[in-house]
């Protein structure tokens, strides 16, 4: 025994493995978000100081520090603020490539999100297209952003840039 | 002046919030639960987030199991325009102290500090073997009951304490939190009835263990004009040290803390009579260890609010006891307190703060 680690030389490395199970509590205001999801609609809140609309809201104005407490039923149809044309492929890849990721600015909301663009060629992507939501079929419904399939152009005229500036 | 002859710049504990303390929030996320804390701790003394020059919190990603909840937490205190702000991965009372800091070299007014955690989220006592050394330590998987359990044994073969003591203390506690509706656990059960609880891990029975707690607190704290302004009875810090054990267990005498006594050395403990003290010592057998490393006689007041044997919400629950004692003193219940805050496996680390009142 003694001479094995002797021979051995020192150890170098440890692997120590951990793993911990935790709950996820997603809150009262997003709570409400992933509910809305499940109808098939966008939910937002609105702060009742500076009164921007944030979807997804966490349940406070992160400028304000206040409760945000009035529900906003925002449009299906958003900008894309900006965006990136995904060429790599890693692991656990869903989506064939090249596919677009954009920055989605929904009617009525101050706050923009990430989605899966499609149904359109990636060289025609640009900031400032109209897009819109296509949900899932009814059935397939639920308080996961699984329930959005994907944002396609819904064929209304580039926005201004003046609409969306503010939200790069 | 402070003990160790150091000039200290006064700083005053102006408003002290904390939320109801219990078992399992599962429906408020951490931002969620700590807004009305924040709003309440300005509230209190009528101000805004644009009245404190530095903000400063304690928690920790181990809890929530997800990174940067730091960052996230501060959408419940509104930072925009950007904020001079900073936070450790520690109790709150940790977060008081970067922020006196600060005030001691002239660089601030005022400051919010505050901490927040979910003990519910995961299974506390294996996470909480993640903060013992990753190498000799961790590994093994000693759950933090069972270190306790070791040290409260410690203390029976030394002579220095019983199962009956950790009863009394567990019996005391949670009576005196009757008192204190911010509380988890409040009920007057006697020692003796008590010590028919079954062994958890011996020889800690279930009593002499903290209760797991969902909760979030915040202070401010003020120097100055602001402080006379914002009370019209200042509790001020006249000391303040915190000092650091050895990460490894074995090579510590479990029944003693040096750390206590050496930060209380330099805060100035024994400078003066002490009315109560709030100690945060989540395991029964921990408050004798920490009394005796404060100097405490058996004149004081322990835990008066009920301690952390009645609400031991982590990140926060030091916090609370400087909180805690502000409040007495300010109350006028108590001219001199002393605060203590622990981090760390068996009473690792520890913070002492000296509270007086004008």
């Amino acid at each position: 025994m003694a001479d094995g680690t002797t021979d051995q030389g020192p150890v170098t490395m440890l692997a120590t493995p951990i793993s911990l199970d935790f709950e996820f509590t997603p809150g009262v205001a997003q709570s409400k978000f992933l509910r809305g999801l499940e109808r098939g609609e966008f939910l937002g809140q609105r702060c009742g100081t500076c009164g921007q609309v944030y979807v997804p809201s966490r349940g406070t104005c992160p400028t304000d520090g206040v409760a945000t407490t009035e529900d906003v039923v925002l449009g299906n149809s958003g900008t894309v603020t900006t965006y990136c044309v995904v060429n790599v492929p890693f692991a656990g890849q869903a989506i064939e490539i090249p596919y677009i990721c954009a920055q989605i600015l929904l009617d009525g909301a101050n706050l923009s999100f990430m989605g899966l663009l499609q149904e359109i060629p990636t060289d025609q992507i640009r900031m400032g297209m109209r897009v819109e939501a296509v949900w899932v079929d009814e059935a397939e419904l639920i308080p996961s952003l699984a329930s959005v399939k994907y944002f396609r152009p819904n064929g209304e005229p580039d926005a201004d840039y003046d609409t969306y500036k503010e939200y790069l | 002046m402070s003990a160790a002859g150091r000039t200290v710049r006064p700083v005053s504990i102006a408003s002290f919030a904390q939320s109801q303390n219990v078992r399992k929030d599962n429906e408020r996320n951490e931002a969620e639960g700590l807004q009305p804390v924040i709003a309440e701790v300005f509230a209190n003394v009528g101000i805004t987030k644009d009245d404190v020059d530095f903000i400063c919190s304690g928690s920790t990603d181990y809890l929530i199991g997800g990174p940067f909840s730091f960052v996230m937490a501060l959408d419940a205190v509104g930072v925009w325009p950007p904020r001079a702000e900073s936070h450790v991965e520690m109790d709150g009372a940790w977060a008081l102290y970067e922020a006196w800091v600060l005030f001691q070299e002239g660089e601030i007014d005022a400051a919010l500090v505050y901490a927040f955690g979910r003990s519910s989220l995961g299974d506390l006592n294996e996470i909480l073997t993640l903060q013992l050394d990753p190498y000799y330590e961790a590994p093994l998987w000693p759950d933090i009951v069972s270190l306790n359990a070791l040290q409260a044994r410690a203390m029976i073969d030394a002579g220095k304490a019983t199962e009956a003591d950790f009863a009394a203390i567990a019996s005391r506690s949670r009576r005196d939190a009757l008192s204190n509706p911010k509380a988890q656990v409040r009920h007057d059960v006697a020692p003796d009835v008590l010590l028919e609880d079954d062994y958890v891990v011996a020889p800690l029975r279930r009593h002499a263990l903290p209760p797991i707690t969902d909760g979030a607190a915040a202070i401010v704290l003020a120097a100055g004009d602001k402080a006379l302004q914002w009370s019209e009875r200042p509790v001020w810090i006249t000391g303040f040290d915190h000092r650091m054990e050895t990460h490894s267990l074995g090579a510590r005498d479990l029944t003693v803390s040096p750390s206590t006594a050496k930060a209380a050395e330099v805060a100035g403990v024994a400078d003066g009579n002490v009315d109560i003290a709030e100690i945060h010592a989540p395991f029964a057998h921990q408050e004798l260890i920490i009394a005796e490393a404060l100097g405490l006689d058996d004149s004081v007041a322990v835990n008066p609010s009920g301690g952390p044997l009645a609400a031991n919400p982590l990140m926060s629950a030091g916090l609370i006891r400087i909180g805690e004692a502000a409040s007495r003193i300010r109350a006028g219940q108590a001219d001199r307190a002393v605060a203590h805050a622990t981090s760390g496996p068996c009473l690792q680390q520890n913070l002492v703060c000296v509270l007086e009142g004008a």
